[in-house]
């Protein structure tokens, strides 16, 4: 962890400030396998990559009143909706190559 | 430009309390926020009216002045002008906090009646992330074919991007930064491109392989021989065995697709073989046919 370049890590402290929420939501986003924090010279940082996620997240719990256990279940389903899409996207390449083939 | 009702937006009577317009926002938002339904853009649309709806209904000063005018809006500027010296007296309009939602954008309705956009003066103290943007580009399958350079414009901004060989038809990338601004110096959010690639004619595409028909000669089939077919990366000699049969088919390896961000590497290309059966035989040609199926 201590190699990322910081560029690439944002301070929890700081997206917790700017979004006006607990550093404690953050740390029950990770014990529940949401997110990750790393911490270097014992300050915590979420990875850029993670900031979408996140801020998701964030819109879940505090806009639409979604609890954790509602956020874990959204997330997974969030998740296989994306691999639904990206097997129909597979299929639907696959179908028009037969159609191609048949009409070819 | 037509009138919109807020109320039926969000399934609410007029009379409803601050706490109805709320629970019903909310229990609307968690149908359509754009976050639940991803690539929805009927869910999009329509978290963008729940949310104006919510924007003017939730704010007394809005709510007032939209019950006051409703259907006749277009007299609302008058009321702003004869209401602006009352206001002038009392600075305090609640600082009001909410988070930023995608799918900020306000029906022409909602901007005649109220001015631009209602996030403008809100969310003084919170950096958000930007909107995310999605955009569809169209390649060619021989574009494809070869990592290249485009320019793409964006909302006025030019971008140019490069586009690995070997993507497929319906994959989509991220260009990180290229999204909205981010909001009170937030960072940009980022650009989603999704490829459509056109189909070839004569060549099919599966993953990384290739596939197409090549006619052959009836004597080239049976008697075997060397053929030229086009292929995308150019030219290519083929020997035809002897007694090769109608629909029968051959791989090229390492002739096919590149592999997606894989340097050097390609996919098969197939080759199926149409055997043409020559027309308008001479009467010599037929005899030799003759004399053929009887040895």
């Amino acid at each position: 962890m201590d190699a990322k370049r910081k560029d690439d890590l944002i301070a929890a402290n700081e997206f917790c400030v700017n979004h006006n929420i607990e550093i404690s939501f953050l740390n029950l986003l990770q014990q529940n396998g949401l997110i990750e924090i790393s911490t270097i010279e014992s300050k915590y940082f979420v990875e850029r990559e993670q900031l979408p996620q996140l801020e998701k997240f964030v819109h879940f719990y505090y806009d639409l009143d979604i609890n954790l256990e509602g956020i874990e279940t959204i997330s997974y389903l969030l998740q296989r909706i994306e691999n639904l899409q990206n097997e129909i996207v597979k299929l639907k390449n696959r179908l028009s190559f037969y159609d191609a083939q048949a009409s070819g | 430009m037509t009138f919109i009702d807020y109320y039926k937006i969000l399934g609410i009577e007029k009379k409803a309390s601050a706490i109805d317009i709320k629970s019903a926002y909310r229990k609307l938002a968690r149908k359509y926020h754009p976050d639940l339904n991803p690539n929805d853009a009927d869910a999009k649309k329509n978290f963008q009216q729940i949310n104006e709806a919510n924007e003017v209904l939730s704010d007394p000063e809005k709510r007032k002045k939209y019950d006051k005018y409703g259907k006749d809006w277009q007299h609302a500027e008058q009321f702003e002008n004869a209401e602006h010296y009352k206001e002038q007296s009392s600075d305090f309009h609640g600082q009001k906090y909410s988070r930023a939602q995608s799918g900020g954008d306000f029906s022409d309705f909602f901007e005649s009646m109220f001015g631009g956009s209602a996030n403008a003066g809100r969310n003084r103290q919170v950096k958000f992330r930007g909107e995310d943007y999605n955009a569809q580009l169209q390649l060619s399958l021989t574009d494809a074919y070869k990592t290249h350079k485009q320019t793409l414009t964006v909302n006025g901004r030019n971008i140019r991007i490069t586009i690995p060989a070997g993507i497929e038809n319906g994959q989509k990338i991220k260009i990180s930064g290229h999204g909205g601004p981010g909001i009170n110096g937030g960072p940009n959010g980022d650009l989603y491109i999704t490829f459509s690639i056109a189909n070839h004619p004569g060549i099919n595409r599966l993953g990384n392989d290739l596939y197409i028909q090549v006619d052959i000669e009836l004597y080239t089939a049976v008697l075997g021989g060397e053929i030229t077919i086009d292929t995308l990366s150019g030219k290519v000699k083929i020997n035809v065995k002897p007694e090769t049969q109608n629909g029968s088919k051959v791989k090229l390896k390492g002739k096919g697709f590149p592999v997606y961000k894989t340097h050097g590497q390609f996919g098969d290309l197939y080759i199926t073989y149409r055997v043409k059966i020559p027309t308008n035989l001479t009467e010599r040609q037929k005899s030799l046919f003759t004399e053929l199926s009887k040895s």
